[in-house]
């Protein structure tokens, strides 16, 4: 495997960038590995690479039905932020961004992450009240948060439309240190990385049952014949009913479609990503030009990878009512991902009831900023039997016991309202 | 999507409310253990597939709806009254 650098670059690129190699194998299953992750997206793929890069744990499989990142990671909008305000997530989501910073360097693979600011809209005193607190609690964990008043808005962000009759900007938290970075390229180099250390990235390998003794773990068979393991991890966000079904698990989740949507390429308008809560709309550019913007859940089960038209015309109402520019843009493509989604919007991190079966599930609609944190906090969990402290109340039971919920949106531990 | 209301007919989505999996109408017992109730508030076969969810008629007739769907495809495959389920007789209408 070739190392990336300037020199690297400006040399292949002077021989016609003709003599590139691929940057891992294709590999196919051996019988037998310490451990074997299910699932090649960007949480399985982190999973991977940190067992082997923190814990030197590198007799690792990463099985993936389809090819590698072809999920919920190539099926996103992008956005890097830790703006959290409950503890369990908060110190999460402030971990995951630190790994975010130095993942370029870590990784020697460019993931085109980009700190530019995200902005989180407020219309009202109350809100302003709310705002103000989630960003004291931001500081708090020891991530950045700057209260933006509606003048410093117009300077920053011209083109809103301030004056809404029935949502009036009075203002925003703005976190530089959020941003956006190339999902493609995340899921790329984290399989580059697990795979120069030994780990075998496995596709087109479904994997069609879970083989328990006596409540431990054996194994795994695949539509490529069967394979023993001694844990087994399921990192299906997405999937994650079917998979755990076959260990005879019933999950907690119930799984959703999120609709996305980006428009032709534009030259730069719009440098930050913007958050407007109310109208469940938010939107930040591609390095291509195209704005990538999306919104709510359509609120009823899917696996269909595409929404209906009352959330496509809802997301386009908010995008008009906040940015009447848009209007001027031509939508270009449109898809869904299917979101895990947990009675109480946030996820699970943890053990099962099945010696040497690990779950990792539940992501919501905060998958993609959380790929180097659940990795990392997933990997230590595999290789410890210990959470690790940042993900350490990510707990599958806290559903039924009634403690440690994490509801963000303070709506309720309910299925049907996150 | 289009949903057949047994009382209204075929229907735009946006007329309806989407509650969730009709595991809704089995309510356990007051004194069944915790585990009964965390699988009736929390735990779900979330099928890839055809699956039975309930639905409130909200900007039609107010009738509460189980509709059998496909949720790989979107298709709507029936839908009754939700008091025709066993579970529900006796509650109100």
């Amino acid at each position: 495997m070739t190392r990336f650098s300037a020199w690297e670059v400006l040399k292949k690129g002077l021989s016609g960038n003709t003599d590139w190699t691929p940057h891992w194998r294709d590999a196919d299953p051996r019988a037998s590995y310490d451990v074997v992750i299910i699932g090649g997206g960007g949480h399985g793929l982190s999973t991977a690479y940190y067992l082997a890069k923190n814990h030197g744990i590198t007799n690792v499989a990463v099985l993936e039905k389809g090819y590698l990142g072809g999920g919920n990671i190539g099926r996103n909008t992008t956005i890097v932020r830790a703006n959290y305000m409950l503890p369990g997530n908060s110190e999460f989501y402030s971990h995951s961004l630190k790994l975010w910073e130095g993942l370029e360097p870590d990784l020697n693979f460019n993931v085109m992450h980009s700190q530019r600011g995200q902005i989180a809209l407020f219309h009202s005193d109350g809100q302003r009240d709310a705002a103000v607190r989630r960003a004291n609690a931001m500081i708090n964990r020891g991530d950045d948060a700057e209260m933006l008043s509606q003048a410093d808005l117009r300077k920053m962000l011209p083109y809103l439309n301030y004056d809404n009759a029935r949502f009036p900007i009075y203002g925003g938290i703005l976190q530089r240190r959020a941003g956006t970075a190339r999902h493609d390229a995340v899921a790329w180099g984290y399989a580059r990385g697990a795979d120069s250390r030994g780990v075998d990235l496995i596709q087109n390998c479904e994997v069609t049952g879970i083989d328990i003794e006596n409540g431990v773990v054996r194994g795994v068979q695949t539509s490529r014949g069967a394979i023993r393991a001694k844990k087994v991890a399921i990192v299906v966000a997405g999937r994650s009913s079917q998979v755990a079904a076959m260990a005879g698990m019933r999950l907690p989740i119930e799984s959703h479609i999120l609709q996305a949507f980006v428009t032709e390429g534009l030259k730069p308008c719009i440098d930050h990503v913007v958050s407007f809560g109310m109208g469940h709309y938010y939107i930040s550019q591609s390095d291509k030009g195209g704005l990538v913007f999306g919104g709510n859940l359509d609120y009823y089960a899917s696996y269909a990878a595409r929404g209906n038209l009352p959330m496509k015309e809802h997301v386009m109402e908010a995008a008009m009512a906040l940015m009447p520019m848009i209007g001027k843009a031509k939508v270009l493509r449109s898809w869904g991902g299917i979101m895990d989604m947990s009675p109480d919007g946030s996820p699970v991190i943890d053990k099962t009831h099945i010696d040497g079966l690990y779950l990792n599930c539940g992501w919501c609609y905060g998958g993609f900023k959380a790929v180097p944190g659940s990795g990392y906090s997933f990997a230590h969990l595999l290789a410890t039997d210990k959470h690790h402290e940042p993900a350490a109340k990510f707990r599958l039971d806290r559903f039924q016991s009634g403690y440690g919920l994490m509801d963000e949106e303070g709506t309720g531990s309910q299925h049907n309202l996150h | 999507m289009r949903i057949p209301c047994p009382e209204c007919g075929s229907r735009d989505q946006r007329e309806f409310v989407y509650q969730g999996a009709a595991i809704a109408l089995d309510r356990p017992q007051v004194d069944d253990d915790d585990a009964a109730w965390d699988a009736y508030l929390h735990l779900r076969d979330n099928p890839a597939g055809e699956t039975r969810d309930l639905w409130y008629h909200e900007a039609g007739c107010g009738r509460w709806l189980v509709v059998r769907r496909n949720t790989l495809t979107h298709e709507v495959l029936g839908a009754e009254l939700a008091l025709a389920h066993p579970k529900a007789k006796g509650a109100s209408a």
